[in-house]
């Protein structure tokens, strides 16, 4: 928590940084792409919540399995806080994803597989979270979560590679984009929009701890005072 | 192995005797692929279309369905705390009590699914895919789910949960069993989607009952 504690002022300061700086960058100064135009913009916030959501969700799995292995309580904390976040990220994704296939596809939704995946992998997001809330015991549904996320694990690649095989026998890859070579000006904003959500990511998941520490030591209090008052209750 | 087969045994007992429970998903199975032509139309080439997707889709659910019998009852009734307590590999223990889940709800829905593809219009050539891939593809269904069936134990609205769970880790299974169809009614060879059911199916008893022993074990702590 110390580290974290140290951390939390330079992440939270870069998060802020990295956006205030990137964001104009992304949206107002850098060139619209000769092809696609204005639409190119998008590709700033909807790329790196795509990394942000599928990094998180490996972060998640570590943290789980340090917690399962080792039972080391803030490595549950870390993967439970991580949670919401990526769900978040992938969400973003998605969302970005439908407005930008508008215009360059003429539809919002293409069952392209690394669309499918990233819905899947929503999907399984949604599934941990419900889980670990699913439980009187707070304790039982961190245990239960964990578990469930190193079987997601196991099953990310799976199912991609499911995808990708239904996927290229069922659409002939008429929507890839052309990916040519990024221009150091498109890479800029790129990366700090990258850094951005990186650093916000650290911010929001210490907070997200620190308030997940505060929850477990009231319940705890509220425990002990139950606990004291039926002690007194029998001696009186 | 004695203990495999002594719960295996046990357990097929006990279906068995309460044989209207695998009755009730092969029902299930049955009226859910019967809405498909209610909802899409009686045009026979629709339906030829997609009768091996609609089986897959409507196989999973219905197992899906009967998933929480592997442990609920043993759970409830505290026979899943004795069999922690034996001191015998949890993974064998929940191995067995997944083949018999295999053995009376995997194994009844193979047997009525010819059936229901007659209704579909499903092409002839599609039969042999269907089974094959359906005998293939249900160990792995049985086995997966019953790693999210361990997981919910003791919470309050289980059911709805587990589908969250375990829906989107049947998607592999899904592609390849309805693509094996497909392949075979469009002329292709149907063994490559096959052999990768085949090969979900050796993973699955690999890495399941392992996991599945993990899930156990912390819902009777």
């Amino acid at each position: 928590m110390k580290i974290a504690n140290a951390i939390f002022p330079w992440a939270a300061g870069l998060a802020v940084l990295l956006f205030a700086v990137g964001l104009p960058i992304a949206l107002v100064t850098s060139p619209p792409d000769y092809q696609q135009g204005e639409t190119v913009r998008i590709l700033y916030l909807h790329v790196p919540a795509a990394v942000m959501g599928e990094m998180i969700y490996y972060a998640m799995a570590s943290g789980s399995a340090a917690y399962l292995i080792w039972r080391h309580p803030m490595a549950g904390l870390v993967a439970k806080a991580s949670a919401p976040v990526g769900a978040m990220f992938t969400a973003l994704c998605l969302i970005c994803g439908m407005l930008w296939g508008e215009p360059m596809w003429g539809t919002f939704w293409v069952w392209d597989a690394r669309l499918t995946s990233t819905l899947i992998m929503f999907f399984i997001y949604l599934g941990y979270i419900a889980l670990g809330d699913a439980f009187e015991d707070p304790e039982r549904g961190d245990r239960a979560a964990a578990i469930l996320a190193l079987v997601g694990v196991v099953n990310v690649p799976i199912i991609k590679f499911s995808v990708n095989w239904w996927n290229t026998l069922h659409q002939p890859a008429s929507l890839s984009l052309t990916k040519s070579n990024m221009s150091g000006e498109m890479l800029l904003p790129l990366f700090l929009m990258m850094g951005a959500y990186g650093m916000f990511y650290v911010t929001v998941l210490v907070i997200r701890v620190r308030s997940e520490l505060l929850a477990a030591k009231i319940r705890n209090a509220r425990m002990s005072q139950i606990a004291g008052n039926e002690a007194a209750q029998a001696i009186g | 192995m004695n203990v495999f087969s002594t719960l295996l045994a046990r357990d097929l007992k006990l279906a068995i005797r309460q044989s209207a429970d695998s009755l009730t998903v092969v029902a299930f199975f049955a009226i859910a692929t019967v809405l498909f032509p209610f909802g899409v139309g009686p045009e026979t080439n629709v339906l030829e279309r997609i009768s091996g997707g609609v089986l897959w889709v409507t196989a999973l659910l219905a197992a899906l369905l009967s998933l929480d019998r592997i442990f609920t009852v043993d759970y409830e009734d505290g026979t899943l705390d004795q069999l922690v307590l034996t001191g015998q590999p949890l993974s064998i223990v929940v191995l067995a009590k997944i083949t018999a889940h295999w053995l009376t709800t995997g194994v009844p829905l193979l047997i009525v699914s010819p059936l229901l593809a007659v209704t579909l219009h499903l092409p002839t050539a599609g039969y042999a895919p269907l089974l094959l891939a359906l005998l293939l593809g249900t160990p792995t269904v049985s086995l997966v789910g019953a790693v999210g069936a361990a997981l919910v134990l003791g919470t309050r609205r289980g059911g709805v949960l587990l589908s969250l769970l375990v829906l989107p880790l049947y998607i592999p299974v899904l592609i390849f069993g309805a693509m094996a169809v497909e392949a075979a009614t469009t002329g292709r060879s149907a063994t490559p989607e096959l052999l990768v059911l085949a090969g979900f199916a050796v993973l699955a008893v690999t890495l399941c009952p392992w996991a599945t022993a993990a899930a156990v074990r912390q819902a009777v702590e």
